[in-house]
């Protein structure tokens, strides 16, 4: 009996002992796959990435060496390393964090814009205190080609344009970032030093700027669609779709003639009502008490009976261009140029009218609005008492403008990717509408395209965080991996800075 | 003296949470042995914390308990969509408890004991990707209560104990996802308190309907710890937050709840005994864990919404001669959190528990015990949904495993 005691014993205490082993056991059924994988059909072995100041890493309204650490391409190359790719990724580093450019020892670009929170029912970017050191010219890295070949405010046919950045045409015909780098400033394309690499994989993202610089600068510019000839642009005009095609392709080809086994991502264009630079600022941000709108309304009084008068026949407009103040939240007076022109009969009479909410008024509206044309004289408040100028704001003829012109752009780019099956489209549109919508949850946060606070977009509201960047990597390497049957690695966007306080 | 015994007991008594919540349930090494059961137990003084109306039915004039418990345990945390995990690097639990019972006369005992029934110490690596939520907490509660129980009939019993409880808490967490000073460091808060002070009690009631059959029941009530003008540490603030976020001082209330047992044990043997609870602890009051500061951070609002939950546990005795008793047990812990509610300060989800023990008579009157628990987890999927940085509600999602081991060692000295 008691033999039979000690056995039943014995057989408890193996029976508890198996079972503590395998509770011990805190692995994960379905573990992370962490920095393994593998890059599958892709050829990561040369990696290099073309474009403007999304791949160059820009932030906060400057190029500072932290922005370009965290850019998409440095995060893209750290990932292709860890699956045996381009373990020798290059980029044009500048000199400090703080971002500003000099060309000759002249501060030609601002600082990067740190958040000030002193009062915080008031919050104000500004640019970080410093002294810059980074200089455009005889920066020492001529000579030589880097892996990242992005520039921040180059256009489509900029890449293709032999001296791009050369010093001589500093500051207007010349881009300072690429006079820095350059493999020869006053000769080289970028499209040619990135080509000469003969990488074996590139992303290649540019287009942005080609509608980009007109919108941000409230439509000032012209329209170039039909005209195929980009010499002719001004700096913030739209760029004709045939003209884009037509550089598109080449870019395309350049990278084949280099290397015909080359594989590339093509990052098609985002749609600048996504970006918070153009949904910061309501288009009625005036408030108002009751006797300052009656008083306001005896002023446009005049403005208003005239366009009534002359413009009889067309009852639209009067009652577009009839301005109407009440208390509480009023919508800012704004120049429209598409109105009719009634100067003619009037000189007073002038093209405008109260925004609605179909005009996007531009980011760096908000620090003009409300402060004084004229300081002298308190009844020219911008936005109320004068008008809001062309470029403080994007009318829907403008917006439109920029649609037609991106959604060319980006028939072309998928047309390109679709046509090559060495070649994958990044849908960043998507992307980047999606955190303008809803936000990206991705997985231990999320992001959303609120001005400051959303975390996907730096101060400047145009361009991503560093995590926001991270967010697009990811979309990259999602891509790949379905185009090319890889398993590359994603990254923890949560790893990575959004903006910065003062 | 007492407050020496107080200081001496805040230093070494540091406490991992092994069950459901911030419940740590090794409150005897006899109990744990045999799956932490003993609302009808009347083995020692830990009856003052299983059930005081227990103390009526020692066998002795004087019993004095005293025991730590080792506790080594992790959790793992990983997020498919991220492709990032992370582990806590817990510091070993030390939680202890001392008993001592006195007989009066036939019918009136009384004594004192000392437990950390509540605790909680979780350090994750410093800004990992929920360190909105934790870096690291470590929780302590210690309570002190004298006990009496009363021997009504040779069938009933009853028992009384009122518990000052004392508090202590220190806890670190980034201020934001995102928010870093100048240098690129994560801003945080510390929050600390100590020496908050609260008042529960402990009652209990023993039915001997025979020989063999003994049936408990025992109540602890719920405490409230309220932390105020306690120590709130701002670090890594921007210099334009300076203004609003200085280091200043929190109010804070946490709650500990309130704690039903009903259990019986049976005799199968003149050696064997078997015993069965069923613990219900009333974590629906627990709602949230706000914190109110008193600079601009203004109030920081964490609901926690717990759910009341039970455990269910089976223990076994077994005298195998005068001098060694073995015991085992089996519990199942349901954890009590909500969906969309699980924080990685106490990510515990599900839990089975296997226990043995020991207890051998080294003289006379003394016995040591030992206690051996493993607690195992299931894997978890769990997300806290209700982060709000900014107006925007940031989830927190991924995947949980955990593992607890504990051992631990007594002396039971009876007279």
């Amino acid at each position: 009996m008691m033999l039979m005691k000690n056995q039943i014993i014995k057989l408890a205490c193996i029976t508890f002992a198996c079972a503590v082993v395998s509770a011990c056991d805190t692995d994960f059924d379905n573990p992370v796959s962490g920095s393994s994988g593998h890059s599958g059909d892709a050829d990561l072995s040369k990696f290099v990435t073309i474009g403007d100041s999304l791949t160059a890493g820009y932030a906060d309204g400057a190029l500072y060496k932290s922005g370009q650490e965290n850019s998409y391409p440095a995060i893209l190359a750290q990932q292709f390393a860890k699956v045996g790719g381009d373990s020798n990724f290059t980029q044009p580093l500048v000199s400090d964090n703080l971002g500003g450019l000099l060309i000759n020892n002249v501060q030609y670009f601002d600082n990067r814009l740190v958040l000030n929170l002193t009062d915080p029912t008031s919050p104000s970017p500004e640019p970080i205190a410093g002294t810059p050191t980074t200089e455009a010219i005889g920066s020492g890295l001529n000579g030589s080609v880097f892996s990242n070949m992005g520039v921040p405010g180059a256009k489509s046919f900029h890449l293709g344009a032999p001296g791009y950045g050369n010093p001589l045409g500093l500051p207007a015909a010349a881009n300072p970032y690429f006079t820095r780098f350059a493999s020869d400033p006053a000769t080289a394309a970028m499209i040619t030093d990135a080509a000469a690499q003969q990488p074996s994989f590139f992303v290649m993202w540019i287009g942005n700027n080609d509608v980009l610089s007109y919108a941000t600068t409230g439509g000032v510019g012209v329209d170039q669609s039909g005209n195929p000839n980009p010499a002719t642009y001004g700096s913030n005009d739209i760029t004709d779709p045939t003209a884009f095609a037509g550089v598109y392709a080449q870019l395309v080809g350049a990278f084949k003639v280099a290397n015909p086994a080359v594989q590339g991502v093509l990052v098609n264009i985002p749609d600048v009502k996504t970006i918070p630079y153009f949904t910061t600022v309501p288009y009625n941000p005036v408030p108002l008490d009751q006797a300052t709108a009656d008083y306001l309304n005896g002023q446009y009084a005049a403005y208003n009976g005239g366009v009534a008068a002359i413009l009889a026949a067309n009852p639209a407009e009067v009652a577009k261009r009839t301005i109407n103040f009440t208390a509480g939240q009023n919508a800012v007076v704004i120049m429209d140029e598409y109105l009719t022109d009634l100067t003619g009969f009037n000189p007073a009479l002038i093209n405008m009218r109260q925004a609605t909410a179909d005009d996007l008024l531009v980011l760096t509206s908000s620090s003009k609005i409300g402060t004084l044309a004229n300081p002298a004289d308190p009844s020219t408040v911008w936005g109320v008492g004068v008008p809001l100028q062309d470029g403080d704001v994007l009318i829907p003829e403008e917006i439109a403008l920029i649609d037609a012109a991106r959604t060319a752009f980006n028939n072309t780019i998928k047309a390109a990717a679709d046509a090559d099956t060495n070649l994958v489209l990044v849908d960043s549109a998507a992307v980047l509408e999606e955190i303008s919508n809803t936000g990206i949850d991705y997985g231990t946060g999320a992001i959303n395209a609120n001005y400051a606070t959303g975390g996907a977009f730096s101060l400047d509201g145009v361009h991503p965080t560093a995590r926001g960047y991270a967010v697009m990597a990811n979309a990259i390497i999602d891509e790949i991996n379905t185009g090319f049957s890889a398993s590359i690695p994603r990254v923890d966007p949560g790893t990575y800075t959004t903006i910065f306080v003062k | 003296m007492k407050t020496r015994i107080l200081i001496i007991a805040s230093m070494c008594i540091s406490t991992s949470a092994l069950a459901g919540g911030y419940r740590v349930a090794t409150q005897g090494q006899k109990a744990l042995g045999m799956a932490h059961t003993g609302v009808a137990m009347t083995e020692s003084s830990e009856v003052i914390f299983f059930n005081p109306a227990a103390m009526t039915s020692l066998k002795n004039n004087l019993d004095i308990t005293a025991g730590t418990t080792l506790i080594d345990s992790v959790t793992k945390y990983q997020n498919q969509t991220a492709n990032t995990s992370a582990e806590t690097d817990n510091p070993l639990g030390t939680p202890s408890n001392f008993y001592i019972a006195q007989r009066h006369d036939e019918k009136l005992s009384y004594g004192l004991g000392l437990y950390t029934p509540y605790g909680n110490v979780v350090e994750w690596e410093k800004d990992w990707s929920g360190s909105h939520l934790v870096n690291n907490i470590e929780l302590k509660a210690i309570y002190i209560q004298p006990t009496i129980a009363y021997k009504l009939s040779d069938t009933y019993s009853v028992g009384f104990g009122p518990a000052i409880v004392y508090g202590l808490v220190e806890f670190n967490r980034n201020l934001s996802t995102s928010l870093i000073d100048g240098n690129g460091n994560r801003s945080n808060v510390t929050l600390k308190a100590s020496g908050v002070t609260a008042i529960g009690y402990n009652v209990g009631l023993l039915v001997k309907s025979s020989n063999d059959l003994s049936v408990g029941i025992s109540y602890r009530s719920k405490v409230d710890l309220k932390a105020r003008d306690e120590s709130a540490d701002f670090e890594n603030i921007p210099t334009s937050l300076q203004g609003e976020y200085f280091d200043t001082t929190f109010n804070a209330d946490l709650v500990l709840p309130a704690e039903l047992t009903l259990g019986l044990t049976y005799n199968i043997s003149a050696d064997t005994v078997l015993a069965f609870d069923i613990n219900r602890t009333y974590w629906s009051a627990y709602h949230n864990l706000d914190v109110q500061f008193n600079n601009g951070a203004g109030t920081s609002f964490n609901p926690r919404n717990y759910k009341d939950a039970n455990i269910f546990r089976l223990g076994v005795q077994h005298k195998m001669n005068d001098d060694l008793t073995l015991r085992a047990g089996v519990y199942l812990d349901n954890a009590p959190i909500n969906d969309g509610y699980f924080t990685p300060e106490t990510a515990r989800a599900d839990s089975t528990g296997l226990t043995a023990g020991a207890s051998y008579k080294v003289s006379k009157r003394m016995e040591l015990d030992f206690s051996f628990l493993q607690l195992i987890f299931d894997e978890f999927n769990g997300s806290y949904d209700h982060y709000d940085q900014s107006g925007t509600i940031i989830s927190f999602s991924g995947d949980y495993k955990s593992s607890v081991t504990a051992i631990g060692f007594g002396l039971n000295y009876k007279y």
